[in-house]
């Protein structure tokens, strides 16, 4: 669906509809054996210029001097055709002009939005359909993160527990993205997405287990605070290495493509996580393998004191994906529709033709990055002060449900209240459980316990039984 | 010792074979559990071996697959490894994937297709190249059992040369086997005879745990006469268990890879010397088999090690310490690591001899233990 054709693509609208037709009999997927299979020039030259999958907007502003059915352009195509030469890295046309590819587009890419700032919807959107089950449910589901991430960040000022990422202002993307899959699709997160596994059902006690590591975590203490991961849930255990999970996924897309299976890998990741380059030889990889993964950006502005615009230098990440092959999306991360609409387009398009899909969310980092974190340092209070209340997610997708009469003040308060009941009640009860016992510590490590490991437990259980006093009386054995 | 009497024996020289056949007569009537699988007739190249295991597991498990650069269309004939020679053509492209240049790339993915359900064979042309992807062995391969609380398995091999080749230079000699060995969560091998390779890449594609599986480029050639045991597509050898090539009582020499040929020879030599050396093949690196080295230095109460990597924090560096911690009272001379040097590898062929260990630097060690007249300073 082209619709990142706007009122401003009218003079290249009837072009490409013109041009769409000569070429709609060709494969929609530039897939060529560049063995010389001897696509003819001008029919190349077309497909790729005039691309009826992506945006293309680098190159349309490129061939904006030099449409295809200019007399001169035409001679020129014919006379080269015969001089026309297969690279074994790219098939095309010669040009005597010297011609480059802007290394920024005039227009950026457009930006998918279906509620406007107020939650209104905006005039001429398609909005998807959803039923007041779920909407509610992901209203509420927002609310709840929310609730659980203020109280936790407060619990970590306190020195309760040691670490904590909030996802303030990101749970749109959080719970849409997740309520437009499968519980079949396997996430690979980055750190800030305990949305998405809130949706899946991780409980408040859950959480609460791994944030203060007692006996009930299901990762046995190993880990930091966020660092959650459920098997049963399909979400990939949180790994701190920035970027290490892209290519993961893409090797798990591979597995789901080999098994033939009705679901995709799902990638999060943030601006910041662009630079590394794990992302570049995911993106690469999974175009070249043709798997079926979603590569979500959380383009939030900021990574650590990171400015976008000291990240990269392109129109943000969507650009990124042509680069390897790969249809992109922009789209509005605080609106929950349009998020929900998006991915739940992309998912279909990366399983049915088996292909990796970038989308990339903008929205802005109304926390800090973590609680080592003081964002005031380096950003305006006013600027963060300015995105919470006016552009607030969560109040956005409120506004849009109470016009469909669907909540209310009373199921606002009601909810406000139930939720910070559990979260405060998980807290407290997690926090004075006795932590994993000393049997878990060698365990894991390999399949089996080797000998060495063996030995090493018995040795500190003695040293434990040879003195007790410089042992905690809280940590069971 | 098996591999070099047994050549021997083939050129035709019937003594040393009755000699062999005496020994291990006598070894099963001493009751011990004799594995001889180098005295058989068949013979096989170190190539051959690592290329049946693949085919084998491949054949065996669907779940198998094999990833790297130029694995597939080229054979793996870049510099003529030919480890993969003729798996696309059996398996197809889906089994056999050629990757574009990106070590992390495809080792990450290689380790999200084993987090869900498959078993990638990963290939680095060398493991100087994996630090490109080092990341993705520890932190993702070796930690993620663990970290997951023991829910994400990571049964994956990484293979490929290791250590010196033959004028090189220093990006493309380093050995890796202290490295990886000192990561808790990964298992680390080095073998050395065709026997060692075949038996123990099949237990690394088949065992649940990240495989680092050390090769060495000179070795791919090498002929070593294997038993029908040794054939059968059920062979297997045990991760973590060291092999006494040769049995000595005079002093301990511990060696892996290619050193094993070289602490043979050396072998030989004392012997001339009246010396006798016991061989012990490490074949693991992680699990190291310290029961074997402690129980032989215990017999023999002096220890040389040997290996072609830097000396410090070096293989020999660990078994030094095991030795000294465990089995302190019975040694009567200091231990002597014998390692290469502490330098980037050079190009030269003379500087290239001088920086690897020779036979003759082991000869002056295990002399040196043994308290016979080569002093320090001779050696160097």
């Amino acid at each position: 669906m082209p619709y990142h054709i706007g009122a401003r693509r009218a003079v290249m609208k009837s072009l490409l509809q013109s041009v769409r037709s000569n070429v709609r009999e060709a494969s929609t997927r530039n897939k060529c054996s560049w063995a010389g299979l001897g696509w003819p020039a001008s029919q190349n030259a077309m497909e790729r210029r005039y691309s009826m999958t992506s945006t293309s907007f680098l190159s349309a502003r490129r061939y904006l001097g030099s449409q295809v059915d200019h007399p001169k352009r035409q001679q020129q195509t014919e006379a080269h055709e015969k001089d026309f030469l297969h690279f074994p890295g790219a098939k095309t046309t010669f040009t005597f002009s010297l011609e480059y590819i802007k290394e920024i587009s005039e227009d950026p890419v457009p930006c998918y939005r279906l509620l406007n700032d107020h939650g209104d919807p905006i005039d001429g959107a398609e909005l998807p359909e959803i039923e007041q089950s779920l909407g509610v449910k992901m209203y509420e589901t927002m609310a709840i993160l929310q609730t659980m991430d203020n109280l936790y960040y407060e619990a970590q000022r306190q020195g309760r527990i040691s670490f904590y990422v909030t996802s303030i202002g990101e749970e749109a993307i959080n719970v849409a993205s997740a309520a437009a899959l499968s519980s079949d699709d396997l996430i690979f997160p980055q750190y800030r997405e305990q949305g998405v596994l809130l949706w899946r059902g991780f409980t408040l006690k859950d959480f609460a287990s791994q944030c203060f590591a007692n006996d009930e975590d299901s990762g046995k203490g190993r880990q930091m605070p966020v660092h959650y991961g459920s098997k049963k849930l399909n979400y990939i255990t949180v790994s701190s290495t920035v970027g290490t999970q892209l290519p993961h996924a893409v090797g798990a897309a591979y597995s789901l493509k080999m098994a033939k299976e009705e679901a995709c890998t799902v990638a999060y990741f943030g601006d910041g996580g662009t630079s590394e380059g794990d992302f570049h030889a995911a993106m690469n990889f999974a175009s070249v393998l043709e798997v079926p993964v979603l590569f979500i950006c959380r383009n939030n502005g900021w990574a650590i004191s990171t400015p976008a615009s000291d990240q990269y230098r392109s129109d943000g990440v969507v650009v990124k994906g042509q680069a390897y092959g790969i249809r992109s999306f922009r789209v509005d991360g605080n609106d929950t529709l349009a998020m929900y609409s998006c991915v739940q387009a992309a998912r279909k398009m990366a399983i049915e033709e088996s292909r990796p899909i970038l989308i990339e969310a903008l929205t802005y980092r109304i926390g800090h990055h973590t609680t080592s974190d003081d964002s005031s340092k380096y950003r305006s209070i006013t600027e963060m002060e300015r995105w919470k209340s006016l552009r607030d997610p969560v109040i956005r997708f409120r506004k849009w449900l109470e016009g469909n009469a669907w909540w209310d003040e009373v199921a606002e308060r009601r909810l406000r209240a139930t939720a910070r009941n559990e979260v405060i009640t998980t807290m407290v009860r997690a926090e004075i459980l006795k932590k994993p016992p000393l049997s878990d510590l060698f365990k894991d490590v390999y399949d089996s316990v080797p000998v060495h490991l063996q030995e090493q437990e018995a040795y500190v259980r003695s040293t434990v039984t040879r003195h007790p006093k410089d042992h905690p009386s809280d940590v069971p054995l | 010792m098996w591999a070099t009497s047994a050549r021997r024996a083939i050129a035709g020289q019937s003594s040393v074979t009755s000699w062999l056949t005496q020994l291990r007569n006598s070894m099963i009537k001493s009751g011990e559990k004799v594995r001889s699988f180098s005295s058989g007739s068949n013979q096989l190249t170190v190539r051959d071996a690592l290329n049946s295991a693949l085919d084998e597991e491949m054949s065996a498990d669907s779940r198998v697959f094999v990833i790297g650069e130029e694995v597939g269309e080229y054979q793996g004939a870049y510099k003529g490894f030919e480890v993969t020679k003729g798996l696309l053509q059996k398996f197809g492209p889906d089994r056999v994937l050629d990757t574009p240049i990106t070590e992390a790339g495809f080792t990450g993915l290689g380790v999200g297709a084993a987090f869900y359900g498959l078993k990638p064979v990963v290939e680095f042309m060398t493991f100087n190249f994996a630090m490109q992807a080092i990341d993705h062995i520890i932190n993702s391969a070796a930690k993620t059992y663990y970290m997951s609380g023991g829910q994400i398995s990571v049964p994956i091999v990484f293979r490929g040369p290791n250590g010196a080749a033959a004028g090189v230079a220093a990006q493309h000699s380093q050995c890796f086997a202290a490295w990886y060995g000192s990561c808790p969560g990964l298992k680390v091998i080095s073998p050395y005879s065709s026997e060692d390779y075949r038996g123990l890449l099949k237990a690394a594609i088949r065992d649940p745990d990240p495989v680092v599986f050390l090769e060495n480029e000179l070795m791919y050639g090498e002929t070593f006469p294997v038993s029908d045991e040794v054939l059968d597509s059920n062979f297997t050898l045990p991760i973590g268990k060291a092999k006494i090539e040769r049995e000595g009582k005079d002093v301990t020499i511990t060696a892996f890879s290619k050193m094993v040929g070289y602490a043979l020879k050396a072998a030989d030599e004392l012997a001339k010397d009246g010396i006798s050396a016991e061989v012990i093949n490490l074949r693991s690196i992680r699990p190291l088999d310290r029961a074997t080295i402690n129980a032989s230095v215990r017999k023999t109460y002096r220890l040389v090690t040997v290996e072609e990597g830097w000396p410090q924090h070096g293989v020999g560096a660990e078994i030094s310490a095991s030795v000294v911690e465990e089995s302190f009272e019975y040694l009567d001379a200091p231990i002597d690591r014998i390692t290469g040097a502490d330098v980037p590898m050079p190009y030269a062929a003379n500087l290239e001899r001088l920086a690897l260990p020779q036979v003759e630097d082991i000869v002056r060690a295990a002399k040196r233990a043994c308290y016979r007249q080569v002093p320090q300073s001779a050696a160097a």
